[in-house]
Parts: C-alpha cells; sequence; structure tokens
C-alpha cells in the first residue's frame, strides 16, 4: 500500500494538481491490504466475513457494506459514488448499508476537494466491484463444479444457467478463497446491462435531512464533554499580549479560560491562536467570551486596507509581469494595430461562509485523539492534530459527520486542532463551534484579484492578438510565506489555458502579497479568471457590433484539441484523456443558447440575455442567463440556462442539483458577495453585510442541460460556478450598456 | 423557573432565562434538528414553531416561550410524513440538508396560513431561509407539491404517505418514479 506522506505544502498541491498517485495507492490498498493500520481503526467493513478489498464487506446473511471515505457536503458523493461499485458488483441496493469511513490512508485520498470524488476514484470503485463479482461467480462456479462462464451475479444472487443460484452471503467464504483476479481479467458491465449508474435515484441521507435526523458536526457530543469559544486577533499575525479573564469567569456556566499558542510559521492549518472560555454550554461559553479583555501586539498586517490593495493590484497588472503563457508575438501585433481596445477588472475577497460553521468536538487521552468534525479532508485532519500536539498521527482517529456545506472552508482543519488542544488543557472533550462572526472575520478567504486585458482588433472586430494580466495572494502563501506568484495549479483555472483561436496570445501574472489567509472556495482561481476572460471577450463582441454567442462561437475556433505544453497541469489528467476540446465546448454553448430561447430574445431596455462559457475541473459549461435591470439599478434573473458536458455522468438528478446551485452560488458572487478590511480587521461579520442570495434574489428558474456523454467522467461540485457571474455582466451589458468591471455589482447600476 | 411545551413534553428550565430558545433546545434537551446559522435571525436555519408561529429561535430567549408550545422538525410528524416533508422527499430537496430543517418549519407555517401559495407569496415567506447550496428553486417547487398533496389528502378519505419513508441507506436509494425517467 502506498503511503501519503506528510509534506504539507506538496500534500496540498498534489490534491489539486493532481489526486493519479492516491488513485494508485487506492488500487493497491484495495487489493493488496487485508488489514487495518491499528487495531482501533478497524471499520464494520473490515470486520465482516469477507473483506474483499477496504472498500467492501459481505457478511453471511448477505448485507453488503460500502464504506464512503469521501465526504457529504451536499454534492452527493455519499449517494453517488458507492452506487458505481455496487453496480459492478450487481448487488442489490436495498440491501446495502452504508459507513462513513474515518480518516485513514488506506483509502487513498479522502479530501473532499477539487470537484474529483467520481474522477479519481470511478476506476477504482468499478474495479473493487468487478473483482468482487467475479471471484463470487467462480465461488459458485467451483462449489457446483460448473464452468464459470455459466455463472453470472444478478442482484445479490450468484445464478447458474440452469437456473440454481446462491446469494451473496452464501457465498462470502467460497469467495474469499478465490485467488483475486487480475485487472486484465476483470469484465464490466456494458451501459445497457446498468440498474443503477445513470438513473435519477434518491439521496443517501434525505429522510434524516427531512426528519432532522442529520449528525452534523454541530451535533456531534461526547459524554462528559464542555463547551468553547475562542477570541481570537481581530488583525491575522496579532499576537497576545495579556488578557483579563476575571468578569468573563464570573459569568454562570463559565469554567475556565485556556490560552492556544499563537500561529508560528507557515500558516498551513494551524490554529489561529487565542483566548479560550470553556463552559458547561455553548450559550455560557459565548457569554463569558463577550466578557473577556484581551490586548493583541500590532500585526504586520495591521494596515492592510481593500481599497489601497486593489490600487497597488491594479497598478501591478498595467506593467509587464511574468509570462506564463505565450504564442505568436502579441507585442508586434499590437504595434501595428490600428484599433486595440483595453479593460481593468476587480473581484474582491469572498467568504466561504457554508450554512454551518466549523465544528468539532475531540478527546484527548493516554496520548491519542478521537474527534467528530464537520472535514472534508479526515487525513489532514490527523496531520494536524498530530503535529499541534505532537503525537503520532497513527494517534489521531478523525469520524466524519455530514457537513453543512464546506465549499472549501472545511478542508482546512484548524478548528480540530483547537478542540485537541483545548481538550489536552482541560482533560475534558472539548466542542469547538465557530459562531458566524468566527467564519466571517477569520476564514481561509478567496483571494482578492485584479485583471489587466487588451486585445487588438483585427477584421470583423475578431481579436488578432489578446493579452491578459492578473495578480492576486497566492493559495501558496498560507503553506509558504515567500511565495509571491500564483501557483500553477491556479494559472490552470482558466488562466494559461483559455481555448481562444487568436493568433498572438500571452498571459502574465504579477507577484501580490497576502494579508489574510488565503484558501481555496468552490471552483478556486476560475471565479475571477473567467470573470476577467469571459466578460472582455464580450465587450470585444459588442465594439464589433456581433452578436455575442455567434462572436464568441467565432473566437473559440473550429472544433479542435489544444495541445498545451507541460506547463498545463490540467488537473493532473492527460490531455489525452481529458482533452481541451473546443468542440465539446462549442456544443455547451449553443445548447444554452438554444435553451434560452437566445435567437428569439433580442434585448430590450432593461431586459436581455448574456452568455459565458468556460471549461473548469476538466467540465465543459456555458450559461445563458435571462437579466431584467429596473429603473433603480436592481438585478432580476428570471431565467438560467446552464448546459454541462462533464462526461459519464452517474446520477443526472445529482448533476442537476449541483448546477442549480452553482447558479445561485454565482449569483451571489455577482450581485452581492464581498469580503473587505480596514486597519487589517475584515469589515464584515455576519449575513447582514456579508450577504448571500436569497430566494428572491436567486435566478427564478435555472434549467440544467446534461450532454450525454461517454468520455471520463469529470467534475460536478464546481465547474458550474465561473461563468454565471460572467454571463450576468454580460446580460446587463447587452441590457443596459453599461460594462460591470467590479465584482460584486451592489449599487453600480443605480 | 420557565415551563413551556417543546413538542407536546412539558419542560422546565432554571437557568439563564435570556439563553436563546435555540441552544436551551440543542444543548439542554438535546434536539438538534433546529440548526445554528448566524444567532441574529438572519438566516432561519434555526427556525421553529411558537405557538404555531415561525421564529428564528437564535434570537428569542427561553423567556420569550415561557407557558408557550414549541414544535421543532422532531415534533413535526413521528416519521418523516407530513406533506411538506414528503414534498421534501419527493423532489429530492436538500444538498446539504443543514438549512432543511429550518426550510421546512418556514413553509409549514406559511401553508398553515396559506394553503394555495403563489409564487411571490413562497418568496415572501421563504426570503429569511438562506440556503448556501442553492436548493431555493426545488424548495419552491416543493412547497407548491406539498400545497396539493395536502389538497388531495383533505379530498380522501384515508391518507397515504405519497414517498415512504425508508430504513436503510439501500433502501433510500431505490429508483424514484419506480427507475423511469
Amino acid at each position: 500500500m502506498q503511503k501519503i506522506e506528510f509534506v504539507p505544502r506538496r500534500t496540498f498541491l498534489a490534491h489539486l494538481v493532481s489526486s493519479s498517485a492516491f488513485v494508485i495507492g487506492a488500487r493497491a490498498g484495495a487489493f493488496d491490504f487485508n488489514g487495518a493500520t491499528t487495531a482501533e481503526m478497524v471499520s464494520d467493513a473490515d470486520k465482516a466475513a469477507w473483506n474483499p478489498n477496504v472498500y467492501l464487506g459481505i457478511e453471511p446473511d448477505g448485507k453488503v457494506i460500502l464504506i464512503m471515505h469521501r465526504s457529504e457536503m451536499g454534492t452527493g458523493s455519499r449517494s453517488v459514488l458507492p452506487v458505481v461499485l455496487a453496480e459492478e458488483l450487481d448487488a442489490d441496493w436495498k440491501r446495502v448499508t452504508l459507513e462513513q469511513a474515518i480518516g485513514d490512508p488506506k483509502y487513498g485520498s479522502q479530501n473532499t476537494d477539487g470537484s474529483c470524488s467520481i474522477r479519481d476514484f470511478y476506476d477504482t470503485f468499478r474495479e473493487a466491484g468487478a473483482t468482487a463479482r467475479i471471484m463470487l461467480e467462480r465461488a459458485a462456479a467451483a462449489k457446483w463444479n460448473v464452468p464459470t462462464s455459466e455463472c453470472k451475479a444478478q442482484n445479490h444472487f450468484v445464478v447458474h444457467k440452469s437456473g440454481k443460484k446462491l446469494g451473496f452471503g452464501e457465498l462470502a467464504s467460497l469467495a474469499k478463497q478465490q485467488p483475486v483476479p487480475k485487472k486484465e481479467e476483470l469484465k464490466f458491465k456494458t451501459a445497457a446491462e446498468y440498474r443503477y449508474v445513470g438513473k435519477e435515484l434518491p439521496t443517501a441521507d434525505r429522510d434524516n435531512l427531512v426528519n432532522g435526523k442529520g449528525i452534523f458536526g454541530i451535533d456531534a457530543i461526547m459524554p462528559g464533554m464542555v463547551y468553547a469559544s475562542i477570541e481570537r486577533s481581530p488583525v491575522f499575525g496579532g499576537k497576545l499580549k495579556n488578557f483579563d479573564d476575571k468578569d468573563a469567569k464570573a459569568v454562570k456556566g463559565v469554567l475556565q479560560t485556556v490560552t492556544i499558542p499563537d500561529l508560528k510559521g507557515p500558516t498551513m492549518f494551524q490554529p489561529l491562536g487565542g483566548v479560550a472560555v470553556i463552559a458547561n454550554s455553548t450559550w455560557a461559553a459565548a457569554k463569558g467570551r463577550e466578557k473577556l479583555k484581551v490586548e493583541w501586539s500590532e500585526s504586520p498586517n495591521a494596515a492592510y486596507d481593500s481599497a489601497k490593495f486593489k490600487q497597488s493590484l491594479l497598478e501591478t497588472v498595467r506593467k509587464p509581469q511574468k509570462v506564463v503563457r505565450n504564442v505568436g508575438d502579441v507585442d508586434a501585433e499590437f504595434a501595428k494595430a490600428a484599433k486595440t481596445h483595453e479593460a481593468e477588472y476587480y473581484a474582491p475577497h469572498l467568504a466561504h461562509a457554508p450554512m454551518e460553521p466549523v465544528a468539532a468536538v475531540a478527546e484527548y487521552k493516554d496520548g491519542k485523539v478521537v474527534c467528530h468534525a464537520n472535514t472534508q479532508n479526515p487525513q489532514a485532519v490527523q496531520d494536524t492534530v498530530a503535529q499541534a500536539l505532537g503525537i503520532k498521527k497513527e494517534n489521531v482517529e478523525c469520524h466524519v459527520t455530514l457537513l453543512g456545506g464546506g465549499f472549501g472552508r472545511k478542508s482546512k482543519p484548524d478548528y480540530v486542532a483547537e478542540a485537541a488542544l483545548l481538550s489536552k488543557a482541560v482533560g475534558k472533550p472539548v466542542k469547538v463551534t465557530w459562531s458566524r462572526e468566527d467564519d466571517i472575520r477569520f476564514d481561509y478567504y478567496h483571494t482578492v484579484a485584479a485583471m489587466y486585458m487588451k486585445a487588438a482588433i483585427g477584421a470583423n472586430g475578431k481579436p488578432t492578438a489578446w493579452l491578459q494580466r492578473v495578480a492576486y495572494p497566492s493559495i501558496g502563501t498560507t503553506f509558504n510565506p515567500t511565495s509571491t506568484h500564483a501557483e500553477a495549479f491556479e494559472m490552470m483555472m482558466g488562466w494559461n489555458d483559455v481555448p481562444f483561436d487568436i493568433p498572438n496570445h500571452r498571459a502574465e501574472n504579477g507577484p501580490a502579497k497576502n494579508h489574510v489567509r488565503i484558501g481555496w472556495l468552490r471552483s478556486v482561481a476560475n471565479i475571477y479568471q473567467a470573470f476577467a476572460v469571459s466578460s472582455f471577450v464580450d465587450e470585444l463582441a459588442n465594439l464589433a457590433k456581433r452578436d455575442s454567442v455567434e462572436y464568441l462561437l467565432d473566437v473559440l475556433g473550429a472544433p479542435r484539441k489544444i495541445p498545451f505544453g507541460k506547463d498545463y497541469i490540467n488537473h493532473g489528467k492527460s490531455l489525452e484523456q481529458y482533452p481541451v476540446d473546443t468542440g465539446r465546448m462549442r456544443n455547451v454553448i449553443e445548447l444554452a443558447a438554444e435553451k434560452s430561447g437566445w435567437a428569439k430574445k433580442k434585448p430590450t431596455k432593461g431586459r436581455a440575455l448574456g452568455i459565458a462559457a468556460h471549461r473548469s475541473f476538466l467540465t465543459y459549461v456555458a450559461v445563458a442567463v435571462e437579466v431584467e435591470v429596473d429603473n433603480a439599478g436592481r438585478v432580476r434573473i428570471p431565467q438560467m440556462d446552464i448546459a454541462v458536458d462533464a462526461g459519464t455522468i452517474i446520477n443526472p438528478d445529482r448533476v442537476k442539483s449541483q448546477f442549480e446551485g452553482a447558479g445561485v452560488f454565482g449569483t451571489s458572487i455577482a450581485l452581492m458577495s464581498g469580503i473587505t478590511a480596514k486597519n487589517g480587521e475584515i469589515e464584515q461579520s455576519n449575513f447582514h453585510d456579508y450577504q448571500v442570495a436569497r430566494m428572491n434574489e436567486a435566478p427564478f428558474q435555472v434549467n440544467v442541460h446534461v450532454i450525454k456523454s461517454d468520455a471520463p467522467p469529470a467534475g460536478v461540485g464546481e465547474p458550474g460556478v465561473p461563468p454565471v457571474a460572467p454571463a450576468i455582466c454580460n446580460a446587463i451589458a447587452a441590457a443596459t450598456g453599461k460594462r460591470i468591471r467590479e465584482l460584486p455589482i451592489r449599487r453600480q447600476l443605480a | 423557573m420557565i415551563k413551556l411545551k417543546v413538542n407536546g413534553v412539558t419542560r422546565q428550565h432554571d437557568g439563564d432565562p435570556d439563553m436563546p430558545l435555540l441552544w436551551y433546545l440543542r444543548d439542554e434537551l438535546d434536539l438538534k434538528g433546529a440548526k445554528f446559522g448566524c444567532g441574529m435571525g438572519l438566516c432561519g436555519a434555526c427556525t421553529v414553531h411558537l405557538n404555531g408561529k415561525p421564529v428564528r429561535s437564535c434570537s428569542t430567549p427561553v423567556s420569550a416561550a415561557a407557558n408557550a408550545q414549541v414544535t421543532t422538525i422532531e415534533g413535526l410528524s413521528t416519521d418523516g410524513t407530513h406533506p411538506v416533508q414528503v414534498a421534501w422527499q419527493e423532489l429530492d430537496v436538500p444538498q446539504c440538508g443543514y438549512c432543511q430543517a429550518g426550510q421546512i418549519m418556514s413553509a409549514c407555517a406559511l401553508l398553515a396560513k396559506n394553503p394555495k401559495p403563489n409564487d411571490a407569496d413562497i418568496d415572501t415567506a421563504m426570503n429569511g431561509n438562506l440556503c448556501r447550496c442553492g436548493t431555493y428553486l426545488r424548495v419552491r417547487a416543493a412547497i407548491h407539491k406539498a400545497a396539493e398533496l395536502t389538497a388531495s389528502n383533505a379530498t380522501k378519505p384515508a391518507t397515504k404517505p405519497a414517498a415512504k419513508s425508508a430504513s436503510g441507506a439501500g433502501a433510500n436509494l431505490l429508483p424514484r418514479n419506480g427507475g423511469k425517467k
């Protein structure tokens, strides 16, 4: 089995760039590894009568236990990935039990992030199911003394051609004796044979969620636990100078205070440090915290001011910067062009604001930690808690609850380390629940970015040269304080892979420093990079007085596969398997336009359609959106049509729901969400000033059109987000003539 | 001492009367269905019924519930067969599911007052319930569906739940509509 070494920066990059190493690990783990890491870390599947691989156990009564090693935060991974295994096993869903895995490297990557649960584990789960099925068929053949070719698994039985049959449970102990087949011996079902894949199956947790019985991180309890509320430096990097807890301790229910050490070295997933109030209820802890008097040392980030920082980013992108992609000679073309067009764009920090704030309960005892957390990455919990407490990773047992949203925030387990450190200090299990104010003011923020765009305009208004320059504090700063430029995985997200057919094309990236923790948020760098690219191409269409869809298709060029070089990392997948295919991009654009009624609905004053398309997480998405702008400058979105090509689809309904949600998430980004800092402090604190779309602000209707494809599965959770904001802005430009170049829109149209 | 009825059971609270009803329900009574989202009545995740009216329990002190009837998602039905829950199941509304108890409690309160709401009525009534996953479309559709179910149940002699509540995960994953589509 392949061990995943904890080298924070590399592990982190590896997950965003490529999970292929982990998949190999998972495969090795699935078929060569028959034990658990430690005696305590044994799943029900491991303990089953037959445990052919880490994801599957079969009991003599026919109960099939499927391990879900990825986290469920609403994207449907718990409901979708196990179906892949059960399908190839030919199990009966009614007899399947799902078991949520604890953090353990034997499962391969558990970092539920980067829209990769299906694409990185599809083959592994198919192989895991098909392997067990062959072994069951061979076991039945041996028992009946007939050729295996006469035996076939069918809905939880192996059936002989004569009609006699044996249940999976009856065969489990015999199948266990069978040699494990080689990969070449595996046979997979054809699409026509599928009973579950491609069907709209209900979600695994549906009934618990509508009955209020789902257990989230905030709901997890441990016997004898106490509650903590933590005061942190309002400016990132401020250190604890002194504090007075007399009044806090006088609050009824408050038990004690504990200091959490200042953050040292690279930010990573370490706790921020601060003063914790420990109490016998959530409420008492919060009230006690209000009475704390804390003084912080001045931080080097105390001058962080979003208005000034915006200007510095814009100045950076007005000057030549590091070239990250170069085709032809942009400067020569600009020099001889009769006409050029340029524009600057800006997008602010965002907070993740999952409806459930981060929460964990942990107990430290005898050098070991047991914790329950709403984490996207239980192995990172093991690493982070182990590092914070100076214990071994194997001594951290992390149970994963349901997650009330994640969006990338819950990949960073600083809050679990807080709970573990506090438990060690007070000698009891400790529950840490962040308030909404904590969540908004101490996030790992989506970064702030400025973009400069310039094009030389040729015949028919088409660009003959295109320059795009961007600057933002990179996610790399969270792992390496000396980081200056964007990481390769950030450039991959819609910056060095713009698939336009332009003879002279240069992409650049300038430096920027971070003053807050920077993290990844649903669709990451694609958000601002797609905003600039998809807005600017529409500006050029407007300038040429051409139809936006027709112009976009023209600039995209003929259907072709673009041979990007080695700098283009394509989410760790080969360009042979997952090409950048402008033909598939054209298809989604044409489909979204058609379904939106593009050809018939011509813009009128205050009402128009807009289009944007973007490939991210290996998925092609086009958004056609209709907006209405009233005389007061308020934007209403009656309809959004999203066309998606995500390759092979397991559950079409969950794909639809993810893109419906992306339409709303993208609308928040376009219309109202933004985080700003002044004197180093975040100015927003709750949903009144960090606004996200409500029902009447969200698109009234989102129609999702999924293209049928047998291409390998691609991402679903994130790729719907990037094209939404530029599509809205393009529609606004068509409806009002006003070009939005800064997000969020808020009152810009008033 | 504060006396109140929660889901039909009489309870008494001897602690801080200012404690929000939400934390009383969650920490003291171990009713975890109502969720914390903001602490300021801005997001609706904590919505429960106080004498049948929807309230944000995060910003309602326990003292405000003295001698009152409180209904939480756990008290809505014993088996998930309230028409609103059935409609929610049929349309598979939840994504992460965290805000859904609050959405359902707001939806029930709306339908109790207005059995056949139009889109505008729904938008107005549900505006205080945030969903970061963006399930609003299905929430609206499910409210219309629940209104239909309630109306058709009222005309039938015996009511029958439209979606069966299932126990195990596998049982939940049976194809909807008999697998057709």
